[in-house]
Order: C-alpha cells, then sequence, then structure tokens
C-alpha cells in the first residue's frame, strides 16, 4: 500500500462503505479542525462518536463524549484520529482489540505513524494517513469545489443540491492531474528536510 | 469507475463544469448575484467560520468564479485557486499572505513593466521590499537571498521579449532558501507550460491576456501548487499563526495542502477587495475552453512572422525563442516544445523613427498596450509604455528606441506577413 498518494477508488470505497465513524482527539472548542470535520462528517449523515477523556460528561452535536473506544456500546466501522502523530500507536493497539474490530483506521492530515499503519493493515484493516475525510468526501462529490479547490473528478450529470443530513454521491470520474507532481514533490521535500 | 486521465483539451472544457443541479443549464450560468441566502443561523454561523463550504457573498466567493478556479487549478496541475479582478490583483494578495513591512522578494529583472511598476513602487510604500536578479544569470538569485527574503517572483514566458526562464534551476534557488517560487505563468498559458511540473509553489496569471483569449475582460488567478510547507520555521505567520479574524484558526493546519488559496481568499480577498465579476468569470471561461486551439494557432503564426521578419531588409534583430539561432531556443524546447508563445520584439535598423512609422503603416494590426487577443497586436515601447525613461534605462529593459514588440493573433499568417511587409516599405 502507497500511503504518499491514495487512489480515489480507494478513498471512495472507504466513505461510501462505513457507517459509524469514532472521533478519537474529538474536541468541542469551535475553531478545532476536528470539530469542524465532526460536524460536516455528522451532517453528511456518519454515526459519529466523539472520543476524549477530557471531555466526558459534555456532547459534540447532541453525541456524548466517551473515554475510550472501550468505552463504545456498538460497533464501530473506521477510527478517525486526530492526534500527533506520536500519540497513534497506542489509539491503533486499542481499535485492535475490539469486537468486532474495525474496518479502517483513518489518520488526520498532517499525523502519520508508518508502524502503526503496518500493524493494523496487518490485521486486515484499511488506512488512510494525512488526509482529513471531510476534505475527501467534499472533493470526491465536488462540494468543495465551491471554494475553488481542484477536485481533480469530472461529471456530465446534472450536480445534486447539497442539504443538510444529506449523502451526496462520491461516484464521478476521477484523474489525478492535480495530485501527481505536487504531491510527490511536497512529500519528497518532507522527507528532503526532516 | 474508469479513471482515464482526462487530457488537457478535455479539462480545457469541462474540469469545474457541471450541469445546473436547479436548472440543468448546461453553460455555466452566471452568478450575477452579490450575496446568497443562508439556510438558519447556524449554516450562516457554520459558513463565517469556515466550517462549512458554500458561498456568503461575492467578494469571497462565487459560483460562477468558482468553475473558472477549479478549471485553471486543473489545467496547472495545482490543488486550488482563487480568481481576482486582474493579473495585478493577483499578485498583491499572493505578496500580502507572505510579505510584512521589512520583508523582501527577489524578483526577475525581466518582468512585464507594469509589475516592475508595482513591486517598485506601490509594494515599496507598504514596506516590502524587491532585490532584482537577472533570469539569464541564476546565481544572481543566490546572491539576493537575505533572511529577510520571504519569496522569488519570475515569468515562465517574460514579457515583452518573449525570453524564456530556467524554472528548474530558480525552483532549486527558493527550495535552498526555504521560501516559495512563485511563477508568473501569464504569457506561456498552462497549454505551453505548467511551472508547478517544473518545481513553482504558486502560480499567478493575468487571465485578461491568453486564457480569457479576446481581449474583452479583465481578470487574475492565483494557483496553490499544495507543495510548501507553511509551517515549517514560521516564516509565514498568516498560514501557520492562530488567525485573530477566525477565532484562532491556523489555516495550514486546517486546510492542508490548498492552505495557501484559503488564505489568499479569507484573508486577502476578503479584506482587500479586488473580486472579479462574475461576468468577467464567464466570458474567461468561455474563452479558455478553446485554449489549446487558439494557443497552438497563436504559436505557429509567431513562428511564421517571425522566421519572415528575420530574413526582412529593414529589420536587423529577431528576439523569437522559435528561432534555432536564439538564445533562448534550448531553453524554448525544454520547457515549450509546442511552441515559444506569440509575444516578442524585433529592432528596425532604421532606429526610433522607424518604429514609430511602422506602428502608424500597419493596417491589420492594433496599435495598443495589451498582449494575448485573437487580434494581433503592435507597440513601439519606446515611444510609450517606456517613454518615460531615459535612453540607458530603455534599452535595459529591453525597450530600446529600434525595438517593436508585437503580440501574434489567430488570423491568416499570409495577411499579418503582407501586412508588416507593406508597412515596413511604406
Ligand atoms: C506577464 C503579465 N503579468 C501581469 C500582468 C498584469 O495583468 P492585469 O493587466 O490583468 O492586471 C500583465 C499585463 O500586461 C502581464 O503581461
Amino acid at each position: 500500500m502507497n500511503h504518499d498518494a491514495y487512489d480515489d477508488n480507494y478513498i471512495r470505497s472507504i466513505l461510501n462503505n462505513v457507517k459509524s465513524i469514532a472521533m478519537v482527539g474529538a474536541s468541542p472548542v469551535n475553531v478545532r479542525p476536528s470539530y469542524f470535520a465532526f460536524k460536516y462528517l455528522a451532517q453528511r449523515g456518519y454515526d459519529m462518536i466523539p472520543v476524549n477523556p477530557g471531555h466526558v460528561g459534555k456532547e459534540l452535536m447532541g453525541k456524548p463524549f466517551v473515554a475510550s473506544l472501550a468505552d463504545i456500546d456498538r460497533p464501530i466501522d473506521m477510527i478517525d484520529i486526530f492526534r500527533n502523530s506520536s500519540h497513534i500507536m497506542p489509539v491503533v493497539e486499542e481499535a485492535l482489540k475490539l469486537s468486532p474490530p474495525p474496518k479502517v483506521i483513518w489518520m488526520q492530515l498532517g499525523a502519520r505513524d508508518d508502524a502503526a499503519a503496518e500493524k493494523a493493515e496487518a490485521a486486515g484493516l484499511k488506512v488512510v494517513m494525512n488526509r482529513c475525510p471531510k476534505i475527501e468526501y467534499g472533493r470526491l462529490s465536488s462540494e468543495i469545489s465551491w471554494m475553488g479547490v481542484n477536485s481533480r473528478t469530472l461529471s456530465s450529470k446534472r450536480a445534486p443540491i447539497p442539504t443538510q443530513g444529506m449523502r451526496l454521491s462520491l461516484n464521478r470520474t476521477s484523474f489525478s492531474g492535480g495530485q501527481t507532481a505536487a504531491s510527490d514533490r511536497a512529500a519528497k521535500n518532507k522527507t528532503e528536510t526532516t | 469507475m474508469t479513471d482515464r486521465l482526462p487530457g488537457f483539451s478535455t479539462l480545457a472544457v469541462h474540469a469545474g463544469a457541471q450541469p445546473d443541479p436547479t436548472t440543468g443549464a448546461r453553460a455555466t450560468p452566471i452568478y450575477q448575484t452579490t450575496s446568497f441566502v443562508f439556510n438558519d443561523a447556524d449554516h450562516a454561523a457554520s459558513l463565517f467560520g469556515l466550517q462549512a463550504f458554500g458561498n456568503i457573498y461575492t467578494r469571497i466567493g462565487n459560483p460562477t468564479n468558482a468553475v473558472l478556479e477549479e478549471r485553471v487549478a486543473a489545467l496547472e496541475g495545482g490543488t486550488a485557486a482563487l480568481a481576482v479582478a486582474s493579473g495585478h490583483a493577483a499578485q498583491l494578495v499572493v505578496l500580502q499572505q507572505l510579505l510584512k513591512p521589512g520583508d523582501e522578494i527577489i524578483a526577475a529583472r525581466k518582468l512585464y513593466g507594469g509589475s516592475i511598476n508595482q513591486f517598485t513602487h506601490a509594494f515599496k510604500a507598504f514596506g516590502w521590499n524587491v532585490a532584482w536578479a537577472d533570469p539569464d544569470e541564476i546565481e544572481s538569485f543566490e546572491r539576493a537571498v537575505t533572511p529577510h527574503t520571504k519569496a522569488i517572483f519570475i515569468e515562465s514566458i517574460a514579457n515583452p521579449a518573449g525570453s524564456i526562464t530556467d524554472i528548474e534551476a530558480i525552483a532549486a534557488v527558493a527550495r535552498k532558501a526555504g521560501v516559495p517560487l512563485i511563477v508568473d505563468n501569464t504569457l506561456a498559458s498552462p497549454y505551453l507550460i505548467k511551472p508547478i511540473d517544473h518545481g513553482a509553489d504558486i502560480v499567478v496569471h493575468s487571465l485578461t491576456k491568453f486564457l480569457g483569449g479576446h481581449g474583452n475582460s479583465l481578470g487574475g488567478i492565483i494557483v496553490d501548487a499544495g507543495t510548501f510547507d507553511w509551517s515549517k520555521d514560521n516564516k509565514y505567520p498568516m498560514l501557520s499563526e492562530p488567525r485573530p479574524e477566525y477565532h484562532g484558526i491556523r489555516i495550514q493546519e486546517t486546510f492542508g495542502n490548498f492552505a495557501f488559496a484559503i488564505a489568499c481568499r479569507v484573508l486577502g480577498l476578503r479584506d482587500l477587495g479586488p473580486a472579479l465579476s462574475p461576468f468577467n468569470a464567464f466570458m474567461i471561461l468561455t474563452g479558455i475552453e478553446t485554449l489549446p486551439l487558439r494557443m497552438q494557432k497563436h504559436c505557429d503564426n509567431a513562428k511564421a512572422v517571425a522566421e519572415f521578419l528575420s530574413t526582412h531588409s529593414a529589420v536587423s534583430a529577431v528576439n523569437y525563442a522559435g528561432l534555432p539561432g536564439d538564445r533562448y531556443n534550448a531553453l524554448q524546447r525544454k520547457y515549450a516544445p509546442k511552441g515559444a508563445g506569440a509575444v516578442f520584439t524585433f529592432s528596425l535598423k532604421g532606429g526610433y523613427d522607424a518604429g514609430v512609422n511602422l506602428v502608424s503603416n500597419l493596417k491589420l494590426f492594433s496599435h495598443l498596450a495589451n498582449v494575448g487577443d485573437t487580434r494581433s497586436l503592435v507597440i513601439h515601447p519606446a515611444s510609450t509604455t517606456h517613454s518615460q525613461l531615459d535612453d540607458a534605462a530603455k534599452v535595459k529593459s529591453g525597450a530600446a528606441p529600434e525595438v517593436v514588440r508585437l503580440s501574434i493573433g489567430i488570423e491568416d499568417k499570409e495577411d499579418l506577413i503582407a501586412d508588416l511587409d507593406q508597412a515596413l516599405r511604406a
């Protein structure tokens, strides 16, 4: 699995198939990226569970915070980890102990732990690193194009009118264009400077 | 899902556009409105707080402009783009994100004269300093780097003489200095050169020229390559620090590899205000649909005209990178193999007076201060755009008294050559 550049079909199949998402490190502070993503994914119809031991007793968009993955009372399809790269491994280890285990481990924009990814993949899970599910959902549905973002997709079908709580089609035709050279270079720059 | 990679011409027609959700209109509608209604108070708050995707007010974003933005981002291979009122507005908005008073930019000496003015006078008044470097001598960029350097700015094909810049060599200097490389790709268009493939971090355009292509609408655009790490050493606080305008959001942390385009929109365009009219966006979008066809014809015509002039007895020199003996020919074959563009200069044996005469004798070429129109254009810089300079300064900026600049259109090349021939004889 190449974790520098994902095929759109890989991301698409994850976002089309998962229904419940536990967000580890979710914040109730409304300027944090985790809050943005939680709210958006909830509005797009995912069953969201906020996980953060520091906020137990509070709610995020009407969903009660839980302290850890083990405290969730139902099976979860995906774990979205909003933690620094150095805090990923324990979360993945905890996720692998769940029964049934989740299908997907997703590490947020800026977060990457290749050893944790290998461990999860060895157990049969799909892994995405250094991406935001809100951005990817917005891109594949082209909803994000309202902000001038290159969705790297085309469609000649009438666009849906996005309303609250509506799932959008992610099945547009993909092209790589914007991704290839530039993101390869960004990845390369990162390795060269670290 | 086939996931075949669409070619450049397909993207030029389709990228960013989709039949209208409510009416099914296939051409992109002109959303000629200042503002957009909110669903409810929470929706409004989410939009203002940058939490949701959507429209608020046309100074910040507009659906017609968004199609243009995604299309140019796709053609350039960038992650996102922001359309603004003009090429100059694009340069202003870009530098506002990168520089604070006392900071510096290194700029190629060979730039559009208006950009030289903008950097020298208007930006100086903001406390943004410019160090000039010679794109024909890469070391001059290295020598100009100081601890205050925040960016390097070049043109891919430089106005007025059509010289080709060694983008990769200058990108290497920028990388070493830890600053982004900004490339003005106006004269090449992404059909001829895609600067991001050669190391650019930001691409800007005057859409007024070849992208719009018909001489009817001003516009500018900023393309984010998504390649630069703005948070690395806190040199770019607009992107890396909590923004008080948005209750402490950090732009790069929140928006990842299209953070620069978002900063330009929500900190630059929102507060400085040079928004593009949706009507102009529509005109430019229509122009872009035929960019590949037009650009090839522009280049083929320009080459034929340059060849004709290079053998003419009244002409002492032709600067066109597409000619085999030209000093930029090797760079042209590397960076712009499909053609050397359509803007170039040539020199007349008869000097200043011959330049003035030529311009007044031409019948098909229009005498005006623009480039990149369907129509062929001519200007004699020494008696117009550069008339305020003394002779030495004219020579240095490529506007010596005997120099004439052409922007070759998409007419029949035989007619262009015949017009030049009669004007040179008259
Ligand atoms: C290379 C180049 N960059 C920028 C500009 C400025 O663009 P605008 O006139 O759209 O502000 C021009 C205009 O002539 C140009 O030729």
